[in-house]
């Protein structure tokens, strides 16, 4: 009687769950089938006369337009840029902050975990400012200045890194000191150790940052950040692209822009559904010391 | 051999420095630039009326007038007020209530079933952001293409709509939550999951319900993942406004604050851009940004976090 009631609870639990969850699955459903429908009504895909069927191709066609390739492109340049320069400099300054002692440690370790916490979305405005100086100046600025791939990836590894750096001085915590200490009774420099011997042994850790670091850049930071700061189209993301798409389509055309937007997710997925393990420890990375 | 230890400690502490301002000069330099730079150009900038009518050059000090201008300015009122309802209710009925109801759910239905339901919930997060937003609008088009009016609301007889353009305001509180819960999800589970066993026990020999044993042992153990998610979900919600500029830029009354101050400095159909006032409105945010995170500070024990490193150089 008891396991009966008990099966029940479950069963009315499980309801629950899947009424709330019914808008994303929905919203996935539909993405996939209008990729390869003429059009839908709600989930059905229909031909020209409105009946079933209609299945078509055709939304992929805008695979041979060369400002997809180019945007897309972008995309990559952009999100691997993050992602290497996330990792980097968020290892060694998360090194630091994890081994060394030294004046102000106790205020840089504050501040990263208060610029963690700071949205610097609303600094947007200001951080135009700062990109016009940097165009100013010569060469740097051509690289790294406003309307430049460059720049964009700057500023979003800059808003990405508070978060790394606090999860690298973790990863970093936990490894034990002996293997670094023998490197450097044998000579090696303080920079030859955290290269050669430390960071191979946070592997796993590093994986998930960098794979957690390409999905952001790829799919979030690819979209504000560009928008505000690029001018020209072919120097866009494929979301600035695709926002470009949905603003200007009639619904009769949603097909192709679900498929764009199906070509944007597909490498998040495979990451994704790949890493799923590894990035949830990066999910709750800022609760650390909390619970 | 003590004393030894500590002679060696001091030494090394010199070299460490250099080394140590090595190691983090990069990060610094892109904190300074992105960070700290533009927190101080935004308040210099509300204090001018530098716009794009101006240029850079020919702008003059205002002292507070931008700041005058907001409190006298009958928009503010009602963005405050369309922005408070839009954290609050987001804030109440995903980041922290549906993060909550998921947790709780996940962890006690078979736990394979409750990391499928969990992983469904993460797909929003890593989603692009536009394709996230984008499956919102044609979920919500009107007949016949929208998929919320011919498979939940025709069956009950409800006339279909352009969802987005009648509840706008449920729209982005929908939009922003559907990614938002997840975060607390994931932090309520592990505390879930990280109670002791024997806790569940006692109160089953104590003849507790489920319902009690949620009320009596869950939540009282949940009070600070609960405070620490409120506190930081605030301030993401309070300043973030990219689902909102994708899902409506502002349209039907979706104009929340930080979005204004957006379209006021970098983005409108006019190409008129009031960096001064938008820097106001913005330097606002900017503050309540900076108490809040320093609120969130006290939800990490920061001694325990910020102690000497325990190995010193050899």
């Amino acid at each position: 009687m008891e396991r009966l009631s008990d099966w029940m609870t479950r069963i009315f639990l499980m309801l629950i769950l899947i009424i709330v969850t019914l808008p994303i699955v929905l919203g996935y459903a539909w993405l996939l089938i209008s990729t390869f429908s003429r059009r839908t009504f709600g989930l059905i895909p229909v031909n020209a006369r409105g009946a079933f069927g209609g299945f078509t191709l055709q939304n992929w066609s805008f695979l041979k337009d060369p400002l997809i390739w180019q945007v897309t492109l972008n995309t990559l340049i952009f999100a691997l840029g993050i992602t290497v320069g996330v990792i980097v400099l968020s290892a060694s300054a998360g090194y630091a902050l994890s081994r060394m002692n030294f004046p102000g440690r106790r205020f840089t370790l504050t501040l990263t975990l208060l610029l963690h916490a700071f949205p610097s979305i609303t600094l947007l405005l200001a951080i135009y400012f700062v990109l016009r100086w940097i165009s100013a100046l010569p060469v740097i600025g051509g690289l790294f200045g406003y309307n430049t791939l460059g720049g964009v990836t700057l500023v979003s590894i800059a808003m990405q890194l508070p978060l790394g750096i606090w999860l690298m001085k973790g990863f970093f915590d936990h490894v034990p000191w002996d293997m670094e200490r023998a490197a450097l009774i044998d000579g090696c420099s303080r920079f030859q150790a955290w290269w050669k011997v430390v960071m191979p042994q946070i592997r796993p850790g590093v994986f998930a940052l960098a794979i957690f670091s390409f999905i952001q850049g790829w799919g979030y930071y690819s979209f504000l950040i560009p928008y505000s700061f690029m001018i020209d189209q072919t120097r866009g993301t494929i979301s600035t692209y695709l926002n470009n798409m949905i603003s200007t389509t009639s619904p009769v055309n949603y097909g192709q822009v679900a498929a764009v937007g199906l070509f944007q997710l597909i490498p998040v997925l495979l990451f994704f559904l790949l890493a799923q393990k590894y990035l949830l420890r990066i999910f709750s990375g800022g609760m650390k010391g909390t619970a | 051999m003590r004393g030894d230890l500590r002679k060696t400690n001091t030494r090394s502490g010199r070299g460490d420095r250099w080394n140590a301002i090595g190691f983090l000069f990069p990060s610094l330099l892109l904190v300074i630039l992105f960070f700290f730079l533009p927190v101080i150009i935004t308040f210099f900038l509300s204090a001018t009326n530098m716009s794009s009518s101006t240029g850079f050059r020919n702008w003059q000090w205002v002292g507070l007038a931008n700041y005058t201008k907001i409190l006298n300015s009958p928009r503010a009122l009602s963005r405050l007020w369309l922005t408070l309802q839009y954290v609050a209710l987001t804030l109440v009925f995903f980041n922290v209530g549906m993060g909550l109801l998921l947790a709780i759910l996940t962890t006690r239905i078979p736990a394979r079933m409750g990391t499928l339901f969990r992983v469904v919930w993460l797909l929003p997060r890593v989603t692009p952001i536009v394709v996230y937003v984008m499956m919102w609008i044609f979920l919500a088009a009107d007949a016949p293409y929208g998929v919320i009016n011919q498979l939940l609301l025709e069956p009950l007889g409800v006339a279909p709509r352009y969802w987005i353009a009648a509840h706008p305001l449920l729209a982005i509180v929908l939009v922003n939550g559907y990614i938002g819960a997840s975060f607390g999800m994931i932090i309520f589970t592990s505390a879930i999951q990280s109670i002791p066993p024997d806790l569940f026990w006692a109160a089953v020999v104590d003849g507790a319900s489920w319902w009690k044993q949620i009320r009596y042992v869950v939540l009282p153990l949940l009070r600070w993942p609960l405070l620490f998610v409120t506190v930081y979900q605030t301030l993401s919600l309070l300043m973030s406004f990219e689902q909102i500029l994708i899902l409506t830029d502002g349209a039907y009354n979706t104009e929340v604050w930080a979005l204004w101050a957006y379209h006021r400095a970098l983005n409108n159909y006019w190409g008129h851009f009031q960096w001064g006032f938008g820097a106001a409105l913005a330097a606002i945010l900017v503050l309540i940004g900076i108490m809040l995170s320093a609120l969130y500070l006290r939800f990490f024990r920061l001694n325990t976090l910020i102690q000497r490193p325990q190995i010193e150089s050899p």
